[in-house]
């Protein structure tokens, strides 16, 4: 977005950081890319020299830093950022949320921004520890529904990504669902 | 302690630079139509500011002949109006209980009782008088008259008035809209629908810092309204989360 005018409606606000850890991100335009871009060439270089996967919690660790440095400086990148990823070694899944203060959090579920307001509610009453990849398809569904019901904004459609222990996949999404409200 | 600064952060001096006490901005109200009526539920929280400055506000206010003691809950449905609290306290009590003497000229004079519509009216066009003077206050109308049926409206201090099947007002809305509209159809049974309204306000309560205390919940029908329950929402919550594996991201380990 530019103002009033959208440039692109389908970008893809990802970057990922190695095998199995996916980074989103949202903010300032032009902080978020070059921010995401220099975490993974970092995280990069890391396995590069030591010849090592870091485990999600490493990356999220190391993330929260680089935003911490960052907050202090003279122009500080405001980001916010969920991260996504699968430890090589245990294959546990973890999702990290991490916003411009340089908050870090392990969560279960997450959103930042308007769609906190509209999905954490949801997810507060859907989700649960053991649940599977559809059913989170179906939860994930419920919040896209939400938002185009509610929101004043159209936010043009939704990119949707599952990290495994395998890799990163894009899922299909239908976003052309005509959602009428109550 | 630094007194001004305290005083400066409880005062709404943005909205107003005469300065006024900031008092039960933050709320979540909510009403919606079904088939067996209409279910209006509320938190209880006031704050001034960051203070929480009460935990047991009753923010549904029965608007009827108050002369006939028609404000009280009894086992009966009881009959007349109800109007829910959002915005400042003081604007809702004051315009409401005038909403109730109205009302009651109304059936006076009229030797019936006023439509929802018509008192709805009376509301909406009193706050757009007075639009851009300061008032602060959404509600919500509900009643069953013959005319009618059930009915529901929405009255705010810009002048708004809208009638419709589902409002959530206040600050902690969005959070009960999620709840509600993934779970809402219109031939939810009396039981259902209840414990819905209860749940759309629980996750509010547990996600917006303005609202909480207690749960309050209303059911219009036909012959009145009639009161079920104001609940402590924690017990309700800890209820919720181990019996049905909700609010995973809350831990119960110590």
């Amino acid at each position: 977005m530019r103002g009033p005018t959208i440039l692109k409606a389908e970008d893809d606000k990802t970057k990922q950081l190695n095998k199995s850890t996916l980074m989103a991100f949202s903010g300032e335009a032009g902080d978020t890319v070059q921010f995401a871009e220099f975490i993974q060439a970092n995280i990069q270089l890391y396995s590069m020299r030591n010849d090592t996967e870091l485990s999600p919690a490493a990356v999220a660790n190391f993330v929260r830093g680089e935003l911490a440095r960052s907050l202090r400086s003279r122009s500080p990148y405001t980001v916010n950022l969920l991260l996504g990823g699968v430890d090589p070694i245990s294959e546990k899944p973890h999702l990290y949320w991490l916003d411009y203060l340089a908050s870090l959090a392990e969560v279960p579920y997450a959103a930042h921004g308007y769609a906190q307001y509209y999905c954490l509610s949801l997810l507060d009453k859907h989700h649960h520890p053991e649940i599977s990849l559809d059913e989170g398809l179906k939860l994930l569904d419920m919040c896209t529904d939400e938002l185009k019901r509610r929101l004043p904004i159209d936010f043009k459609g939704v990119l949707v990504k599952v990290v495994t222990k395998d890799g990163v996949q894009v899922v299909d999404f239908d976003n052309d669902k005509i959602v009428r409200p109550a | 302690m630094n007194h001004s600064a305290f005083l400066r952060a409880m005062t709404d001096d943005h909205s107003n630079p005469s300065c006024p006490i900031k008092l039960a901005h933050g709320t979540t109200t909510l009403a919606f139509r079904f088939q067996g009526g209409i279910i209006v539920c509320t938190d209880s929280r006031a704050t001034a500011g960051s203070w929480i400055a009460s935990q047991t506000v009753k923010k549904v206010i029965p608007v009827s002949r108050l002369s006939r003691g028609e404000d009280k809950a009894s086992d009966k449905p009881t009959p007349g109006l109800l109007g829910t609290m959002a915005g400042g306290a003081a604007d809702c009590q004051y315009w409401l209980r005038y909403l109730s003497q109205q009302c009651t000229l109304h059936e006076i004079r009229h030797k019936r009782r006023i439509t929802v519509a018509a008192a709805s009216k009376i509301l909406a066009n009193l706050t757009y008088a007075y639009k851009g003077y300061g008032l602060s206050m959404g509600t919500m109308l509900a009643g069953m008259t013959p005319q009618e049926g059930p009915a529901l409206y929405y009255i705010d201090s810009d002048g708004t008035r809208l009638p419709g099947n589902m409002f959530c007002v206040g600050s902690g809305q969005t959070f009960a809209y999620g709840v509600l509209d993934a779970n809402y159809r219109y031939d939810l049974s009396e039981k259902e629908a209840l414990d819905l309204g209860r749940r759309a306000i629980l996750a509010a309560m547990h996600r917006d810092a303005y609202s909480g205390g207690f749960i309050n919940c209303y059911h219009v029908k036909e012959e009145g309204w009639v009161h079920h329950g104001f609940d402590d929402m924690n017990p309700i919550f800890w209820k919720t989360k181990l019996d049905h594996g909700e609010f995973s991201n809350v831990t119960s380990q110590l």
